[in-house]
């Protein structure tokens, strides 16, 4: 199907799936039962879920295939929502030109410092792009304010000369953004019984792109391009010495994960038309490490599964409090409640950050491929447990 | 020349702790060839050292006060720290004012137990892993150690005063002849920068001239031979690993009366710290406290005023901007040996 093995097939069919029966999938309790706070179906954060789910892909495409850790990342993030802003600003309400302009800056960009940082590797070009990304944060913040909005961040105002468009509605409000007359804030709500599942325009644009770049990513792993740029992760001398030159390579692939994190920039811009600084600082380009690395660097669904988890995590697990823990241990004696409440306390609510920053050193230290790899090896432990005595086979080595 | 010497003068505090901080990062690169991404985390670990043992000491208990009355006129109720039970009221008083300078005897051994601990019980499972893998597992620890900080000592800053002795500034211009009033500097920054002399100078003195440190030396030059020769290498590093997280925290210990601090000022002071370090020369000691002094001094040079009418937004970027060209033009760093980690 559409030139994929059957295997990619099947994954980018469950993606499909995933991504278009969501608002079903993540609110699986009914409306004001007491697990309903662990539904996660409301526009805002299913939209969250899928534009990070396209950054940790695109960020994917460079430190999965090639090993080079790039800790600047949040910089092509933050270009692209700048520039989709003042596409609404300046040119029309239209999504579309808004998303092309973040993806042609932020590739522009991101040649300019993938051809300075990758004449370096290993740490020094984490640093190297750690360096850029910071120095584009700091002037952001103080010096490019008029274009960058500085602390205040850069919004839409009533007197925004915009040129296909109006500058202001009939209402006298600021526009919002639409795709052809949808406006992406736009929801319908369907109530099953006592289940209320959200439809949101802006959830499904950004679904259909997610599909779009992941589909994308598929044909990129699979390509003699990716080939080479795996090649280049797992020796790069003796690529050197076969004649090649492995610079282009690695160049292509970080425009192209820079493009990608342009387009979710971009499309963050899109479902809420405001860009701040912060979103190009570094811990928001550690972010999306910590999302590749969790659910499996060099995978093709792992980056997706992990920015699903994190976001997950933020909102839901951050809005546990005491009280709710409370009642969920109510059913122990007063002085064992209390006191597993007393434990539970710091990982939860405020504290989710460290709940994190927990299970992503011990997937580090234990499980170096991610959630992917934890669920091939479950699937490998079921499947020993089925079939006794077939020994599992042996793996080649590549010769170092 | 005036606004010379005072930019130097603010840009070496600063310098100093970058230095620090550096010099520590760079014995643990340079003996143990990990990259450690908490190393940020022990810098504000040994600021919330001082922290605490300011709040040990004051530690009080309440004692009514026949002579005084509050606004009701019953008897005043007075906080009294138990350290003015037990030492008089004057000794006590001092001991809290200089909490800060004491931290220091408190600060040592925790962080050595700090960092040995981390050494045994995670990092060490990590020499054989790819760089990438201990930046990671590190940055996690770090997120771990600043969320713990933050858990119990909350999310805002804690100013912790210096002694009365070294509050407030002094006339430097005056002393060395300049007219009166131009180059003023606060006694705390002087004290802070002759403090990451000495500490610096020790750390030095330590691996030159004693046998530990000559060990240490060798086991840097060539960690197989020194094994081979029948000395337990992977205990002394060990031990360096302690040392370089007494350095962080001291500098962090110290750095509390400039900048309270807060839960996340290891992040803050780690990024920079990289960029020294890697401009100095990754594994090279005397490098890192160059490039700590040369970027400190040159960041505050950049935000003299006339400089920023020059060249906008400069001050915010030059460490960088330094770093950037640095690692382009010149791969191994100012004083880095050849071959170490050139690629």
């Amino acid at each position: 199907m559409l030139g994929l093995k059957k295997k990619d097939a099947t994954l980018l069919l469950i993606v499909i799936g995933l991504t278009m029966f969501a608002p079903f999938i993540l609110n699986p309790f009914p409306d004001g039962s007491a697990m309903a706070q662990f539904n996660a179906g409301y526009p805002d954060l299913m939209q969250r879920f899928v534009i990070f789910g396209i950054f940790a892909i695109g960020f994917n495409i460079l430190f999965g295939l090639t090993g080079y850790l790039s800790f600047g990342h949040a910089a092509f993030l933050g270009i692209g929502s700048y520039s989709a802003v003042w596409m609404f600003k300046l040119l029309s309400m239209n999504v579309i030109p808004a998303i092309l302009l973040a993806m042609v800056m932020s590739g522009l960009f991101a040649l300019l410092i993938g051809f300075i940082s990758l004449r370096r590797s290993g740490i020094y070009f984490s640093i190297l792009t750690l360096a850029f990304a910071q120095m584009m944060f700091a002037l952001a913040y103080s010096v490019l304010t008029p274009i960058t909005g500085g602390e205040t961040g850069l919004q839409l105002a009533l007197d925004d000369p915009r040129v296909l468009g109006a500058s202001q509605t009939a209402g006298g409000n600021i526009p919002v953004p639409g795709l052809f007359g949808m406006e992406m804030r736009n929801s319908f709500d369907l109530a099953i019984s006592s289940w209320v599942f959200t439809f949101n325009v802006g959830y499904y644009f950004c679904a259909l792109i997610l599909i779009a770049a992941f589909y994308l990513a598929i044909r990129i792993f699979r390509s003699p391009f990716g080939m080479m740029l795996r090649a280049i992760k797992s020796n790069q001398t003796r690529l050197n010495y076969t004649g090649l030159n492995p610079r282009p390579y690695t160049l292509a692939a970080f425009v192209i994960s820079g493009m990608y994190a342009g387009l979710a920039g971009g499309l963050m811009a899109s479902m809420d038309p405001l860009a701040g600084a912060e979103r190009m600082f570094w811990t928001a380009s550690g972010e999306v490490v910590l999302m590749t690395i969790l659910g499996g660097a060099g995978t093709l669904i792992g980056p997706v599964l992990g920015a699903g988890m994190i976001k997950y995590m933020e909102n839901i697990i951050s809005k546990i409090n005491s009280d709710i823990l409370h009642s969920w241990f109510a059913f122990l004696p007063d002085g064992l409640e209390d006191f597993i409440v007393a434990i539970v306390y710091p990982f939860i609510g405020k504290g989710w950050h460290l709940t994190l920053g927990i299970i992503f050193m011990l997937v580090v230290i234990f499980l170096p491929g991610g959630l992917v790899e934890g669920g091939q090896r479950i699937a490998k432990w079921l499947k020993r447990g089925k079939t006794e005595d077939t020994k599992p086979g042996k793996s080649t080595e590549p010769a170092e | 020349m005036d606004a010379i010497i005072l930019q130097i003068l603010n840009g070496l505090d600063k310098g100093s702790a970058y230095a620090l901080i550096a010099l520590g990062l760079t014995l643990i690169f340079g003996t143990l060839g990990v990259v450690n991404f908490a190393h940020g985390a022990l810098f504000m670990i040994g600021a919330f050292c001082a922290v605490t043992l300011s709040r040990i000491i004051s530690f009080s208990h309440e004692v009514i006060d026949e002579t005084r009355t509050d606004f009701l006129g019953n008897p005043l109720k007075v906080d009294v720290p138990y350290i003015y039970d037990w030492f008089g009221e004057a000794t006590g008083a001092a001991i809290i004012d200089w909490s800060v300078p004491l931290s220091i005897l408190f600060a040592i051994p925790i962080m050595i137990a700090v960092g040995v601990i981390m050494e045994r019980g995670l990092i060490k499972h990590f020499y054989k892993r790819p760089h990438a893998d201990q930046i990671l597992v590190t940055f996690g620890l770090a997120i771990v150690l600043q969320e713990i900080i933050k858990y119990y000592y909350g999310a805002n800053p804690i100013p912790t005063p210096a002694p009365e002795a070294f509050k407030g500034s002094f006339d430097f211009g005056a002393m060395i002849g300049f007219a009166e009033n131009t180059i003023i500097y606060p006694y705390w920054r002087l004290v802070y920068f002759m403090f990451a002399a000495l500490i610096i100078g020790a750390v030095f003195a330590f691996l030159q001239f004693t046998t530990f440190g000559m060990v240490v030396r060798a086991g840097m030059a060539d960690r197989e031979t020194v094994g081979l020769l029948g000395i337990n290498i992977d205990k002394r590093f060990t031990i360096m690993f302690g040392i370089a997280a007494a350095v962080a925290g001291l500098a962090g210990v110290m750095y509390v009366p400039i900048n309270p601090p807060n839960y996340h000022m290891g992040m803050d002071f780690l990024v920079l710290s990289f960029v020294v370090v890697v401009v100095g020369g990754m594994g090279s000691l005397p490098g890192a406290v160059l490039a700590g002094f040369l970027l400190g001094i040159l960041e505050s040079f950049a935000s003299m005023r006339q400089v920023i009418d020059l060249i906008p937004g400069i001050n915010q970027i030059i460490i960088y901007l330094v770093a950037i060209i640095i690692l382009l033009t010149r791969p191994r760093g100012l004083m880095g040996r050849k071959g170490v980690m050139e690629d």
